[in-house]
Order: structure tokens, then sequence, then C-alpha cells
């Protein structure tokens, strides 16, 4: 008997379970899970996309993103964060070669560079606000700063789960659980980068040209 | 969890990644800022075509998506999300497109159709393009 029910319940126990599981890439649900509500953050990403490219051009009389918009800053922006899922990337290699030590530095490496990231954004936030563009000011600039807003509170997150994750990884090891975890929030950040090719080519460039 | 049935590739494997994404990256940025001269919608084709093209890039190459992951589960949920994007995307743009071509300008409204209170609800403007309505009026909007 093989897997009938779903792709999830299907091998985790069951008639088809653990010496079913060798040939599997997988015996624990939880990547599958993950990457499932990486898709339904997508759609809402897409939902936000989408709403920028209905009001992107609203202006109401305020700044237009030509008045607004500094591409050499997005474009540290941009390194920053490609930077650290490369970082990432090679914390993960680290971890697969039972490296705790570089497993860390590389997660701490990639930390700082989320933290520019985020220090960047919540800089050009402030200012536009002091400038009076502001989510308040059009419906362009109410639909770039909550798709742009959102991506940072995500990435946010991401900064705080890998906090978490590099002393979970120091107090225990690299156990097969906090693997799981490291490769989880693995395709998380590489998920976060991946949105913000959306944000620095539909957001800012294309508008910029 | 076995280390080497989830593989997270090789270093070649993610500086190769590195490189396209990088390379990917660069290009839509130098248009922009040397303002090359082409025209806007070519400008526009290329960066949102390059934009495509460095997503797949980051799929393959840093979220390691193929056919076999999860025996194609992880594939067909994102093939599924796609479409939902596309429909979304396609689907706002195109309404909200054809809302705004059919629209009636707000000068244009009759009186009536306006909310209370509104400051044109007494200045007595007619139907411009309907003026079997009011009849023994002219229309006397500017």
């Amino acid at each position: 008997m093989t897997m009938l029910d779903t792709p999830l319940t299907g091998r985790i126990e069951g008639p088809a379970g653990p010496a079913h599981s060798a040939d599997h890439a997988h015996a624990s649900p939880t990547p599958i899970g993950f990457w499932i509500y990486l898709m339904s953050d997508c759609i809402i990403f897409g939902c936000l996309f989408a709403t920028y490219a209905v009001l992107g051009y609203g202006y109401a009389g305020g700044p237009a993103p030509h008045d607004l918009f500094e591409p050499g800053f997005v474009a540290w922006e941009t390194a920053l964060l490609l930077f650290s899922s490369i970082t990432f990337g090679i914390a993960m290699l680290r971890a697969e070669a039972h490296d705790l030590k570089g497993t860390t530095l590389w997660l701490i490496v990639t930390g700082l560079l989320g933290l520019g990231f985020i220090a960047m954004e919540i800089y050009e936030f402030n200012h536009l606000i002091h400038i009076g563009a502001g989510p308040d000011r059009s419906a362009f600039l109410s639909s770039f700063f909550v798709l742009v807003g959102t991506h940072g509170l995500h990435v946010t997150g991401g900064l705080i789960w890998l906090v978490t994750l590099t002393i979970q990884l120091n107090w225990k090891g690299l156990t097969s659980a906090n693997m799981q975890r490291l490769s989880t929030l693995s395709m998380f950040w590489h998920f976060l980068d991946l949105v913000w090719i959306g944000v620095f080519s539909f957001v800012y460039l294309v508008r910029l040209v | 969890m076995s280390d080497h049935a989830h593989s997270h590739g090789t270093m070649g494997r993610l500086m190769v990644g590195f490189g396209l994404a990088a390379f990917l990256t660069i290009i839509p940025f130098a248009l922009v800022m040397m303002e090359v001269d082409l025209p806007r919608n070519w400008l526009v084709g290329i960066i949102m075509g390059l934009g495509a093209v460095q997503i797949i890039v980051h799929l393959v190459y840093f979220l390691h998506i193929n056919s076999s992951v999860e025996e194609g589960w992880t594939m067909a949920a994102t093939v599924f999300s796609v479409v939902i994007l596309g429909i979304v995307l396609a689907g706002s743009l195109w309404v909200m497109h054809n809302m705004n071509e059919n629209m009636m300008p707000m000068h244009e409204m009759s009186p009536t159709m306006e909310m209370p209170g509104s400051s044109h609800g007494h200045e007595g403007h007619t139907p411009v393009d309907d003026p079997a309505a009011t009849p023994a009026e002219p229309g006397t909007q500017g």
C-alpha cells in the first residue's frame, strides 16, 4: 500500500511509514507544510503587488516615484539582502558539515546584513514621512508603504527567528530537530529575498524609467 | 532527518546562483541609474523580464525546487500559487482598467447620483450624456 490519503500523512505513520520513507527526500512533513505556508504568503504579497499596480498612479497631487525613489539607495538594500541570502546558504552548508562554529559565524553575518537592510528601510520610511510623503498622502504612497512594510515586517520576523535559532543551536547543538529548524528558516529567508526581487523591479525600478 | 536526503546543494552551486543573481540584479539597476536611452516600454519589459528570470534562479539555486522534491508536491504547490498570482494580478489590472475606462467622470455626474451634502448638489448640473432625462432644461455645466 502506498500513499493513498495525502502526501503529508502518508509518510509519518501508518502502512507506508518509516520503512517506506527511506527513498523519500523527507521523513518529516515540515518542509512541505512550510512550503505551503510560504506559497500562501506569496499570494498575500501578490495581492499587495496587485494593489500597488492598481493604485500606484494615484498621486492625489502629491509626490511621484521620480521625486521620492533613489535607485542607488535601493541597490544597497538589494545587495544587503542578496548577500544575506548567500551567507545563509554558506551557514547551511557549514551545518551540514557539522561545523557549529562556522554555522554560528555565518548566521551572525546573515543577521547583521538583515539588520542593515531593516535599518535602511526604517531610515527610508522615516525620511518619507518626515518630508510629508507618508502613507496618508496618496493612494500611491499607501500601497507603497503597505507592500514594502509587509516585506520589512517579514524580514524583522526572520531576524527574531534567526537570533532565537542561533541561541538554540549553541545550546543544544546541531541536532536533527535543530537542522530541521535551520532548513525551514533557510526557506523563509531565501523566500524573502525572492519577494524583494519583485519589490525592487516592480515598485522601484520600473517607476523610475 | 537524513543529512544526505535533503541536500542544500554545494558551495559551487551556491556560487553559481549568486553569480547569476548578481548579474540579473546589476543589469536593471545599471539601466535605470545610467539612464540608458531606450524606449520606455523596452526598459519596463527588460526589467520585469530579468526580475522573472531571477525569481526562477532563486527557486532553483537557493530554494532547490525541482519536480522530484516531495514527489512533486512542492512543485505542484508552487505552480498552483503562480496560477493564483496570475489570476489576481492580471484580473485586478484588467477589471480596474475597464472600470476606469467606463466610469463616468465626476464632473459629468447627475446631481441625483451624488451623495447628499455634496458641493455640486445645488448647482443644477444636468447629465450631459442623457439629455432625455431632463428635457426641460439644457445642459448647463462646463
